[in-house]
């Protein structure tokens, strides 16, 4: 049963327990079961055959390419991973402290991933952004500290033979700790910063607003704000010029460019709907979602957008904002409020609701059955496990 | 298509009603597994469909449509289907000036227009060929979905008029249906999108609503499916005929039973 379970995650292996039953008895030379096929080698390989853009796999359910968010919590939630071409919209916190977190961790992905990158804020340079990702926890460095951190000793006896569930002894040990850098979804340290090395090698492009402002207009209005045409300009541009939607004859990219966007919707993108409810172009920010959505299906690309909707006064714009986009989760902080002091929340950070998730190729999508979700985050890991009222504590 | 869905219409794709309007509207779900089943439906059907796709790229319906047992682009090729892609299209308008009109012309516009551009688009890809010789059975038109035409900067009474001239050239004039998606907000106050989907529901002949249980996620029954027969034309002869199951939707079909009877209680 955890054959298959491991043999499952490279796509379409057929009969993988019965050929890893097979290499397990080939290997004692007591059993009489017969090899039907090639001998099973390690489950990864299944991947590495169909994978050709680093830090990508295909999805189990129906074959889409899938890029880790950064957290590899919330890859499991959304089925496996965020899809390319596809939006990430995270509704903010109140204090937007643990929003921006899963933004950086999806930009740290794309660093260690060798990801192109565009950020875009209106409130920070990008520059001082990427400065402060933070840093990967790599099989190299830092087990001992991970291990004392989750309390998950490395008994001595691991290294011997296993005798009586001999066909285990195949299987990867499956830990929660560190992975090597080949691997889909990595841990970060968020004590320590990236180093210096890594984010000169990473290739990325920066979009800080208050230094794209231009005195004169020089396209038609079409009803969004300045800033908005801006950055759909700026974004058209990046994936044109540097070939990720193939349609540049000279540039054939074979890598994903990885989009973040910061506080859209906020007043400092010069859009006023968390200021009034009766806003003026109530359509701008769903026209640059639609526009993006189509720049995004059209080429190699995944995009997180943090959106402040917590300070939206008009309910409708929610709700339009979250049918335009694919993927939503929303995230609630309890600092500040009276769930801080509620002793059944008292070992977590806040609650994490999983609003929308995409049908992509498919009449279904992979949904987990609990939806009460809380997150904590401890220096070197952000977990989500069931939490709230009515469920019992269960690590996933 | 979904045989149960088919056996409760009360159709099959030989005996296809022809000048109907049918609304599809979800609440609280995702209610486009019905979309799926009327292109597959009317694709089978021989008749010819002018998709106006709005919300999701060519291949999604494609991947899909393959599942169901059509082929979205052979239908294309050899001319029964059209397919407006709007997302792809879109970035052209957006960034790229055209020279003729286009149907998504109001992407680039600051004033919220109307929907004229669409509509010839649609009146040219729906009419008969010029021979005379009919190909196809009837003319369909399917939209996916309305409410993002709201979202689009087009107001509630620029998209009724689209539709209406819409009825007046498809349902009327050649005979053909239209389908139509749009979401029901629900307690969002989208004052727009209810005007749109009360006024769209008392032109329909047929009008078929997925809702979300009211108690929540369930994994065994994803929703409850309203189907309301309507005759538009005498509103108060007598009472519409309505049916209510609850459905699950699986991986290339969709499994119907009456409330409270789901296979995994029973």
């Amino acid at each position: 049963m955890a054959a298959a379970a491991t043999c499952g995650t490279s796509a379409g292996n057929k009969g993988c327990t019965a050929a890893a039953a097979a290499a397990a008895g080939g290997k004692n030379n007591v059993t009489s079961f017969q090899r039907k096929g090639p001998r099973a080698s390690v489950p990864d390989s299944g991947c590495a055959r169909l994978v050709s853009i680093a830090g990508t796999r295909p999805s189990v359910r129906n074959g889409q390419l899938l890029v880790s968010t950064g957290l590899p919590a919330l890859d499991q939630l959304l089925g496996g991973g965020l899809a390319v071409g596809t939006v990430l919209l995270i509704e903010e916190d109140k204090y937007n402290i643990y929003s921006s977190l899963l933004f950086k961790y999806f930009l740290a992905e794309g660093v260690i991933n060798g990801h192109t990158l565009l950020v875009a804020s209106a409130k920070e340079d990008p520059a001082d952004i990427l400065q402060e990702l933070p840093a990967p926890l790599l099989d190299d460095n830092c087990k001992k500290d991970f291990d004392e951190d989750v309390g998950n000793h490395k008994t001595p006896e691991s290294n011997i033979k296993m005798k009586i569930a001999w066909r285990y002894q195949l299987l990867p040990k499956m830990e929660p700790g560190p992975v090597s850098s080949s691997r889909f979804g990595h841990y970060y340290d968020l004590s320590k910063r990236m180093p210096q090395e890594l984010i000169e090698t990473s290739k990325w492009h920066g979009f800080f607003f208050p230094e794209k402002l231009s005195p004169t207009l020089n396209i038609e209005p079409c009803s969004l704000t300045h800033g908005y045409i801006k950055l759909l300009q700026f974004i058209q541009n990046v994936i044109y010029e540097e070939g990720f939607d193939g349609s540049n004859p000279q540039k054939k990219q074979k890598n994903i460019l990885r989009i973040g966007i910061q506080n859209l919707g906020s007043p400092l993108w010069g859009d006023d709907i968390c200021c009034t409810e009766n806003c003026d172009n109530s359509h701008s920010l769903t026209k640059f979602l639609y526009v993006l959505r189509g720049l995004l299906r059209t080429s190699l690309s995944a995009c997180i957008i943090t959106m402040p909707t917590h300070l939206i006064q008009n309910k409708a714009i929610i709700a339009r904002v979250t049918n335009l986009s694919d993927t939503v989760v929303g995230l609630e902080s309890f600092i500040g409020s009276e769930r801080e002091t509620n002793p059944l929340y008292k070992d977590y950070h806040g609650l994490i609701h999983i609003r929308q998730i995409p049908r992509l190729n498919n009449l279904i999508y992979d949904v987990s059955d609990v939806k009460d979700l809380a997150f904590k985050l401890k220096r070197k890991l952000f977990t989500i496990e069931f939490g709230g009222e009515t469920f019992p504590n269960v690590k996933i | 298509m979904f045989p149960e869905l088919n056996n409760l219409l009360n159709t099959t794709p030989d005996r296809a009603e022809q000048g109907k309007l049918t609304l599809l509207c979800d609440a609280k779900t995702d209610g486009s597994f019905l979309v799926h089943h009327f292109l597959s439906f009317y694709l089978k059907a021989n008749c010819k469909v002018c998709f106006v796709a709005l919300i999701q790229s060519f291949s999604h319906y494609n991947i899909v449509g393959q599942k169901l047992g059509v082929s979205l682009t052979a239908a294309r090729e050899c001319g029964q289907l059209v397919f407006l892609e709007g997302l792809k299209s879109s970035v052209d308008v957006f960034f790229r000036a055209q020279a003729e009109p286009h149907p998504l012309q109001f992407l680039r516009e600051a004033d919220a227009g109307n929907l004229q551009p669409l509509y010839e688009f649609v009146r040219e890809a729906l009419k008969p060929a010029d021979d005379g010789q009919a190909a196809w059975r009837c003319p369909v038109l399917l939209v996916d979905d309305l409410s993002v035409l709201l979202s689009l900067g087009m107001g509630a009474v620029a998209v009724l008029d689209f539709i209406h001239y819409c009825r007046a050239a498809v349902c009327w004039e050649q005979k053909g249906n239209i389908v139509a998606l749009v979401h029901d907000s629900g307690d969002a106050e989208d004052e727009e999108n209810d005007i749109l989907l009360n006024g769209l529901s008392h032109q329909s002949h047929l009008i078929l609503r997925a809702e979300g249980l009211a108690t929540g996620f369930c994994r065994d029954v994803h929703g409850q499916l309203k189907i309301l027969w309507r005759t538009p034309s005498q509103p108060a002869a007598h009472r519409d005929r309505s049916l209510t199951y609850q459905y699950k939707i699986q991986d290339k079909s969709v499994s119907f039973f009456a409330k409270g009877m789901s296979p995994a209680i029973l």
